[in-house]
């Protein structure tokens, strides 16, 4: 750690790893109710186990890109955070707000929930992934905009990198699209086009410069490849990735009561969408190859090529799969968007924000990398998520083929109830992978506790 | 990536491709918005629709259910739920819920008014005559 002011990244990954675990309690849990149908009704319903699992996703996402930003941004510009002290401040209030949220999900009955946060007033909630009350997402606003004056201000007295401005730029794209979830109309149609410009233009668009940022920071300290080779590396990504992605939205208009012509646009433009991923995998093998240092940290590696891999695999291979018009008429809203779905946001952001966590934390806790048996623990726990996130992509990719052909390609199609019934054998397969999965998460949560001799940490 | 392909070349292709990019995001954008009336049944929104639309969300039946192919794949699609059993199989099908049977999905009771179901029907009769290039691929959804 060179910037004292780097320390306020240690809260964040803290909180992000400890959300993490939650989503993952209720994940397990999601996976028992598809075979046990009852299991935990009427206390937590699928419905509320699942707005669990996926705000906490989002949200412990967003304390590891801030606390990404903290510890990166400094170390950039080459200059202290303009206020630690706010970072600090909106860490709790951000901690606070989240978990009063959940336990609001919990505790409360949805409605009872939107009436109490003014949901009347202005109406947002109820759609996927923003579930959100109302007044969460003002102070999910509010803790965005004090975290971008912080990060800007931070930026504008320092040294400009091409990462610290992809990564701003990636922010503040963050914050701007998400006012578009304070928009829902009454009509459906126009509410679900204005809803994937939050959630497309997240993921698929503005999400992706700060994953590219986050690699190529990591990528240059562990490798020690030239900055300049990098940097021009991160522009031709990004570029890559906004240039697919954006038109690409329109793989999302397909069937929502939008024009037919969204079938080519989006067709056309998401079939790109791998390529972006692809140089992301090509640019990760190729600096660690070109190495100019063997750094310590092994782990840290090893997740940084495991994002390049994973993310190709999960929102590239995965997404082109079910991406064209033809195709998306069957798998729309199967098991194959779920698989989709869990291998892309593991494979991308997952193991992105694992990255920086991974080379982050032994500085922040005054080591250059953690010892030999740490690391190796931290490695399994590598291994054992991301292959169990394989075999849940597979199973739910079996179940959404089988579900696809009984319910909408077979001469005789069956009802949705009874298809279940039919893959059930693939939910059970996927609940033992995801067993597997929460091996994994307890074997990373403990190597951050196994000790041994440490490298020690050399300023220079 | 040869010598001649500069960082400031990269940046200038990433700048200007995504401000061309987005605005042409936008333009089909505002060509898609002002095709809307002919596709997306706004005629039909009436009050109840729209209150229907609102007890959709507050009670978040997407946390379980697909409509238009978006949610949670739970529980059955119902944005063609209309056509395939009827207004009054879904009233009733609600106001007998949960089931009860053990070991099988349940869905919670939301105690709605006569009023309420008759504007979630209503929203759901709605979304069933947006047109969706004919998706679902079948009744069964």
């Amino acid at each position: 750690m060179k910037y004292s002011s780097q320390s306020v990244a240690l809260p964040y990954f803290i909180a992000a790893i400890g959300l993490f675990v939650g989503q993952i309690i209720f994940g397990l849990a999601m996976g028992l109710q598809y075979v046990v149908g009852d299991f935990l009704f009427p206390e937590i319903p699928f419905n509320v186990a699942r707005m669990v699992h996926t705000n906490l996703l989002i949200v412990w996402l967003l304390f590891g890109f801030m606390g990404a930003a903290y510890f990166l941004i400094p170390e950039e510009t080459e200059t202290e955070l303009y206020s630690p002290k706010l970072a600090l401040l909106m860490f709790w209030v951000f901690l606070i707000a989240g978990a009063a949220t959940i336990l609001g999900y919990l505790l409360v009955p949805y409605s009872t929930l939107a009436e109490m946060t003014g949901n009347n007033i202005l109406a947002t909630m109820g759609r996927e992934f923003l579930e959100q009350p109302l007044l969460t997402k003002i102070g999910i606003v509010i803790v965005a905009l004090a975290f971008l004056f912080n990060i800007s201000m931070t930026m504008l007295k320092g040294r400009k990198t091409v990462i610290s401005i992809v990564l701003l730029l990636g922010l503040w794209g963050l914050a701007v699209f998400f006012l578009f979830s304070f928009y829902n109309p009454g009509n459906l149609v126009k509410d679900k086009f204005y809803w994937w410009w939050v959630v497309h233009l997240w993921v698929e668009g503005v999400w992706e410069l700060i994953m590219a940022a986050m690699l190529a920071f990591v990528l240059i300290k562990v490798t020690g490849v030239d900055r300049e080779v990098i940097e021009k590396w991160l522009y031709v990504i990004i570029t890559l990735a906004l240039v697919t992605g954006l038109i690409g939205t329109g793989h999302h208009y397909f069937w929502i009561g939008t024009p037919q012509y969204w079938q080519w646009w989006g067709s056309i433009f998401s079939a790109l969408e791998p390529i972006p991923f692809f140089a992301m995998t090509v640019f990760a093998f190729n600096m660690v190859n070109r190495r100019r240092r063997e750094h310590p940290n092994k782990a840290a590696v090893l997740w940084a090529l495991g994002t390049g891999v994973m993310a190709f695999l999960g929102a590239g291979v995965w997404g082109f799969l079910h991406t064209l018009a033809p195709v998306n008429f069957y798998t729309h809203g199967s098991q194959i968007t779920a698989a989709h779905g869990h291998m892309a946001f593991y494979g991308a952001y997952v193991l992105v924000v694992l990255t920086i966590i991974s080379y982050a934390m032994p500085l922040l806790r005054g080591r250059a990398a953690n010892s030999e048996r740490s690391q190796v623990c931290e490695m399994w726990a590598f291994w054992l998520m991301t292959i169990s996130m394989v075999f849940i992509t597979l199973f739910l990719t079996a179940a959404g083929i089988l579900q696809v052909w009984l319910q909408r390609v077979s001469d005789t199609p069956m009802p949705f109830m009874q298809v279940q019934d039919q893959i059930a054998l693939f939910y059970w397969m996927r609940l033992w992978a995801g067993v597997v999965f929460s091996i994994g998460l307890v074997t990373y949560l403990v190597s951050f506790f196994v000790k041994g001799e440490s490298k020690p940490l050399i300023t220079a | 990536m040869s010598g001649t392909f500069t960082k400031a070349m990269a940046r200038n292709i990433f700048y200007g491709g995504t401000v061309f990019f987005f605005l042409l995001l936008v333009a089909l954008t505002f060509d898609t918005m002002s095709g809307l009336p002919k596709s997306d049944n706004r005629a039909n929104l009436t009050p109840s629709v729209l209150a229907g639309k609102h007890i959709w969300e507050t009670r978040n039946c997407i946390g379980c259910h697909t409509l238009l192919g978006e949610g949670a794949y739970f529980a059955p699609e119902l944005g063609n739920v209309y056509p395939r059993r009827g207004p009054e199989f879904i009233k009733a099908w609600i106001k007998s819920q949960p089931t009860g049977a053990p070991g099988r999905r349940q869905m919670p009771q939301f105690n709605l008014t006569e009023q309420e179901l008759d504007d979630l029907v209503a929203f759901l009769k709605y979304t069933s005559e947006i047109n969706t290039q004919k998706w679902p691929p079948n009744i069964e959804g």
